[in-house]
């Protein structure tokens, strides 16, 4: 087991490397760039001259990624110019990964909350009126849009009801203290109980426009895997053996319908960061989403750069921990 | 799901769309000996017919579908006006009136532009329809020649074309087209298409690879071999006819999703610039802007659009459903 | 190695211990911001469309950085309230000396900046040097109104308009310019030339821009800024993205109606609506024009602010030779229905233009008409120029807002409809801002294209000079026409004149010229930008350059 991470471990570095040099040549192979995006109108050769020399784009494109992979390497990957100028790139990510992380974990809960659930229901139900109901229902989810979901839950519930926050991650008259920078869980450790509360409810809404997809695909694989499992020949035993039906449900039915969710839920994880870039948008959240966005329009190469390999090595390790998780679920994956 | 946009629920959907293809192939193999491919393909189509028909699901989708296609080829003879003239122009005043309301031929009333809206949604599937089906056309070119490069070969070349595809499946989808999209100098419609495709292509490829993989081994194919059958004729005429189930399958999740992706691309200020022929996730993105005062502009656009992607999604899934051969135990 | 299965609930719960354990307890202060006085809130929010880059207003050149620094340091030369009109401020009045070349300003008595060192003239000199010498990294990006307004740095003293300050008593400061130039004072009233506490700059190694990668990197100064303004910075949190002012309780005049200050950064503009009408913020800057009605009918004031900007049409001589002849230009130009495109297009408040320079500035000529919409005239003055069915490359950027043009496709389309009525054959073009619109632009890559400026400070040169003033160099090529040389010699020499009224006469009769005899691109309109505030928030002016102030401004509950 030891090996095998270690052996993925190295697989990373490789790809990380690779993509590095082809997301450094695909930023800078686009039309326009960095020099025109700070300068705007007042762009004039002379001034764009100076500006390059003084960014160091006048240099060849071997010396430039040279010189980024020198920095990279001891982790400088250096200052954002449109998301937040001046910054460091990474520091930017930093920053903004909480809040994406802490997005994209409460709309994989509320996907995995209702997903399972409601797709054991289906399938133990099947053709039912239940479960045709809720496969329409999960397919539509899939046909409306992210971002016009996520509008049209602001504005019903935030804007019409005023129930909800309409945008942001905290209202700016709470004091809070940043601990880990998500800020339910910041709420929690210092027992700041309203701030924790106020962020909860600005979480509620785009967290649940950023599930509607997760949701769809876990509930259909876990109504898929339940269907098959109830065929299978040892559920039958089960069944003919007389043992209750907790029994059976629990360890020997979802037990072993599980195995293909658990990789469905890791998978979603790369789907999450899509989502999150329209989500975010709609919501103003300042993640990652909205930084990639915006530092694509405004051409900022430090956090583009940063913030594509962050993501991709990030979902190396997420890939490999739900490979991890697989084994401590499936005792013949172990022994393999 | 097929939700075109995000990766991971793709290579799920991938794997479980070649495993039923290569269980198709074996079952079909056990029925005959002699013409096997032709006969089993009809009968396969055949029986998935026979269910489809019945099948209250397949008959929504399809007949939404259809109806989406019809009026897309129609929309000039049906559309009250020129969708591209601002004819109520007069009317709109951005402080007090942005959007001239309905009104005696104009059931819906004008956009910003006093361009009216009931014309510019019928013109509108016809864009729409062009990017979904063209978007996946090329995807599925694309996806075919790397799948069957892959497929018919093995050793160096399959595992060369895989690493690629891999990559590509690794790159989160809609920042692969929002990148391809951006790389264009002059974005139009055919960017938007082409961006949307390529985010297709490892798709296709790894779904046609996988089944054809299944059936390298399979009998039939085994025994053309043995017959000596030369080796594009294995590809083209036992291995190819065989694999395409899914990747039709494929190929009708994938319209709906070019749809809604246009919308997403165009909500991102990615998409066609170029409002003169409207389509509807343009219609969409752009509706954004003004939203609050004006939502029927960006309501009625999202509900062709999801109307439409339901019908292909309806369609897909239960054509997956009938020609998924554990369904007909 | 097997996992065992109790392995990672183990592994997770050490985390989460371990978490827990380097966790502060809250510092959050327990005193609540109890009600100041009676009924006004002692707290305005505003929503900001972007993060400041930073708090040095030296090194800033966008206007989300000059909203939060404004509030809190002063230049010498002050913005009336409402006007692009410059007034006294750290200086109490300023003489020129007769060839315009020496400017002596006499400082206001009894400034202090926040950590107590005395504002005067050795500070003001200081602070002149300190933006004077700045090292190569910082001369060629962050520093851009100084390299805007004085041409260059020590580096190449002697290019540079800047030729040095001295002190000529505590309270008397002399500043030396290579030639005289209608940019001073009225260009000191940047927000870029702000006066900041020399031991603060000292201290916290102020100049110290050093390359990052392919972006910047600022010095520990710029976090923690120094001025004399009325409000101070607090805190800026940016994983909440909120910045903090506080009131300045030693401000020299009358001190801040609110004690703070905060700006939410909210980069959707539909959100800070949405904000607005939630009441989670105050205002917001530049609505949707879209959205002006709805703000109003939901209890809001939209400012208007008096335009200071222009819309205009390049075109490229260069690129497309029927251009060369001025009757085809002018064609062009009667082909634009441009009281259809302002009342359809453009917010209220919008004007047809009639010259490159908004009215808000001195040397704009009144007497000039707008060329009017007369397709008949252009149809014949094409047939004469032999351009009848010409074909235009004409481009409009995508993936932008600008306050003088809110929608650049529509607009662009309702000028495209025109052209095609009278028979010009458009090639519709578009690229994205900052993907190549801009940098075509530069290299001259279309015959005509959409573009505008919004200006700095209250000088014409800021406008036409800075459109048709460089011959080589100008987006408008006018060194292929006949007129280029001339037009950009008057330029020169009207912004050299020292007289104000004089030279407001130059200009003026330039302006003319411009329009009637050269016509080097098409002036299409100036669109007021505004700022949306909700009826609680009383005391904010509009400023033409954007300078709004806070001080003055109390919010009712």
């Amino acid at each position: 087991m030891l090996r095998f991470i270690l052996r993925r471990l190295l697989q990373m570095v490789g790809v990380v490397f690779v993509l590095s040099l082809l997301v450094f040549l695909w930023l800078r192979s686009l039309p326009g760039g960095t020099v025109s995006a700070i300068l705007g109108e007042k762009a004039t050769p002379a001034r764009r001259a100076a500006l390059e020399k003084a960014l160091g784009l006048d240099q060849p494109l071997y010396v430039q990624y040279w010189e980024f992979a020198k920095r990279a390497a001891t982790g400088q990957f250096g200052s954002s110019t449109g998301v937040q100028p001046g910054v460091d790139a990474m520091q930017v990510f930093i920053q903004r990964f909480p809040a994406t992380l802490e997005l994209s974990f409460f709309a994989l809960l509320f996907a995995i909350a209702l997903g399972i659930p409601l797709g054991y229901m289906a399938a133990r139900r099947r053709a039912s009126w239940f479960d045709n109901l809720s496969v329409v229902g999960s397919l539509i989810g899939v046909a409306v849009p992210v971002f016009f979901l996520a509008f049209l839950l602001k504005y019903f519930f935030a804007i019409n009801l005023h129930w909800l926050p309409v945008s942001g991650r905290q209202d700016s008259s709470i004091d809070a203290t940043r601990v880990t920078d998500f800020f339910v869980l910041d709420g929690i450790l210092t027992r700041e109980w309203d701030a924790a509360w106020d962020a909860l409810k600005h979480l509620l809404l785009p967290s649940l426009a950023l599930a509607t997809i997760p949701f769809a695909v876990i509930f259909r694989i876990t109504r898929a895997s339940v269907l098959d499992v109830m065929d299978e020949d040892y559920v039958r035993t089960a069944e003919s053996k007389g043992l209750t039906n907790k029994v059976i449900r629990g360890r020997h039915i979802l037990r072993n319908a599980l195995l293909p969710v658990v990789t469905t839920i890791g998978l979603q994880t790369g789907g999450l960061l899509v989502g999150a870039v329209l989500t975010e948008r709609v919501f103003s959240w300042g993640g990652i989403g909205e930084a990639v966005a915006v530092a694509f329009t405004r051409r900022d190469y430090a956090v583009l750069q940063v913030c594509i390999l962050m993501a991709a090595i990030t979902f190396v390790i997420v890939n490999l921990l739900v490979d991890i998780a697989y084994a401590v679920i499936d005792p013949r994956v172990r022994t393999r | 799901m097929p939700n075109p946009l995000n990766p991971n629920a793709k290579k799920q959907r991938i794997d479980d769309l070649a495993a039923q293809a290569g269980g198709g192939a074996a079952v079909l193999t056990v029925d005959d000996a002699g013409h096997i491919e032709e006969s089993t393909g009809v009968s396969l189509i055949a029986s998935a017919w026979r269910r489809l028909r019945r099948n209250p699901v397949f008959l929504l989708g399809a007949g939404i579908t259809l109806l989406f296609i019809l009026l897309a080829i129609f929309a000039p003879l049906i559309a009250p006006h020129d969708p591209s003239k601002g004819l109520l122009l007069d009317q709109v005043r951005p402080q007090s009136n942005p959007v001239p309301g309905a009104q005696p031929g104009y059931p819906l009333g004008a956009d910003t532009s006093g361009r009216d809206v009931l014309s510019r949604l019928i013109v509108g599937s016809r864009q729409t329809l062009i990017v979904g089906v063209f978007a996946t056309l090329f995807g599925l070119a694309g996806g075919l020649s790397l799948g069957i490069l892959a497929g018919a070969f093995s050793g160096w070349v399959d595992s060369l074309v895989m690493r690629i595809v891999d990559v590509m499946l690794s790159i989160p989808s809609l920042l692969l087209a929002v990148s391809i999209a951006a790389l264009a100098s002059r974005p139009s419609q055919w960017t938007v298409i082409i961006a949307i495709a390529t985010v297709q292509v490892p798709i296709f490829a790894r779904l046609l690879r996988g089944s054809m993989l299944a059936q390298r081994s399979s009998d039939h194919v085994l025994a053309a071999r043995a017959l000596g059958v030369k080796k594009s004729a294995i590809v083209f005429r036992h291995m190819l006819p065989n694999s395409l189930g899914p990747v039709i399958v494929q190929a009708t999740l994938v319209i709906a999703g070019a749809i809604i992706d246009a919308a997403a691309l165009s909500f991102l200020g990615l998409g066609n610039p170029d409002d003169r022929k409207p389509e509807w996730g343009q219609m969409l993105g752009k509706a954004q802007n003004n939203i609050f005062d004006n939502p029927a502009l960006a309501v009625w656009p999202a509900l062709c659009i999801i109307t439409v992607a339901l019908g292909f999604t309806l369609m897909g899934e239960s054509l997956r459903e009938a020609l998924d051969p554990k369904s007909r135990r | 190695m097997k996992l065992t299965r109790k392995a990672a609930p183990i592994a997770l719960a050490t985390t989460l211990a371990l978490t827990l354990a380097a966790c502060a307890q809250s510092d959050r202060s327990t005193d609540n911001p109890s009600s100041g006085g009676g009924d006004v809130k002692d707290t305005i929010t505003f929503g900001a469309a972007g993060a400041p880059e930073l708090f040095d207003p030296f090194y800033a050149t966008d206007g989300e950085t000059f909203r939060v620094t404004r509030q809190m340091m002063e230049g010498l030369v002050g913005i009336k309230a409402g006007t692009a009109d410059i007034e006294p401020e750290l200086a109490l009045s300023w003489e020129a000396s007769a060839d315009g070349k020496e400017w002596t300003f006499k400082l206001r008595d009894g400034v202090k900046f926040w950590d107590g060192e005395a504002f005067n003239a050795a500070a003001v000199c200081y602070n002149f040097e300190r933006m004077f010498d700045q090292n190569e990294t910082a001369a060629g990006g962050p520093a851009g109104y100084w390299a805007d307004v004085m041409g260059s740095f020590k580096s190449d003293a002697a290019n540079a308009l800047y030729q040095g300050c001295t002190a000529k008593d505590d309270m008397t400061a002399v500043i030396k310019i290579s030639r005289p130039t209608s940019k001073f004072p009225t260009a000191l009233s940047l927000d870029s030339f702000s006066m900041q506490s020399p031991k603060a700059l000292k201290a916290g190694d102020a100049n110290n821009v050093t390359k990052q990668g392919e972006g910047f990197g600022y010095p520990a100064y710029s976090k923690n800024p120094v001025g004399t303004g009325p409000y101070k910075l607090e805190k800026y949190d940016e994983a909440n993205k909120t910045v903090t002012l506080v009131r300045n309780d030693a401000y020299w005049g009358e001190k801040a109606k609110t004690a703070k200050l905060v700006f939410k950064i909210i980069p959707d503009e539909s959100t800070r609506r949405q904000e607005l009408e939630a009441g989670s913020i105050d205002g917001y800057d530049l609505p949707n024009p879209a959205d002006w009605k709805g703000l109003k009918d939901s209890g809001n004031d939209v400012l208007v602010r008096p335009a200071f900007n222009i819309l205009y049409m390049g075109l490229n001589p260069a690129k497309n030779p029927k251009l060369k002849d001025l009757k085809v230009r002018q064609a062009l130009y009667y082909a634009l229905n441009r009281d259809q495109l302002v009342k359809t297009q453009l917010p209220e408040g919008a004007t047809v233009a009639t010259q490159f320079v908004p009215d808000t500035i001195a040397g704009y000529n009144k007497d000039l008409k707008p060329y009017a919409y007369d397709p008949a005239k252009a149809k014949s003055l094409l047939a004469e120029a032999g351009a009848t069915g010409m074909t235009l490359t004409f481009a409009y950027p995508s993936e932008v807002s600008r306050p003088y043009m809110p929608d650049p496709q529509k607009i662009y389309e309702a000028l495209r409809s025109d052209l095609e009525a009278v028979g010009i054959k458009v090639n519709v073009v578009t690229k994205p801002w900052n993907g190549g619109y801009l940098d075509t632009v530069d290299t001259g890559g279309f015959d005509a294209w959409l573009l505008g400026w919004t200006g700095d400070y209250n000088s014409p040169d800021n406008f036409i000079g800075t459109f048709f003033g460089g011959l080589k160099t100008n987006d408008f090529h006018t060194s292929a026409t006949s007129y280029g040389a001339k037009l950009s010699a008057d330029l020169a020499a009207a912004d050299a004149i020292v007289d104000e009224g004089q030279r407001k006469a130059a200009y003026e009769k330039l302006n003319q010229e411009i329009m009637e005899q050269d016509l080097p691109g098409l002036a299409i309109s100036h669109s007021p930008p505004a700022l949306v505030v909700s009826k609680k928030l009383k005391g904010l002016v509009a400023s033409p350059l954007t300078a709004e102030t806070f001080s003055s401004v109390t919010v009712s509950k």
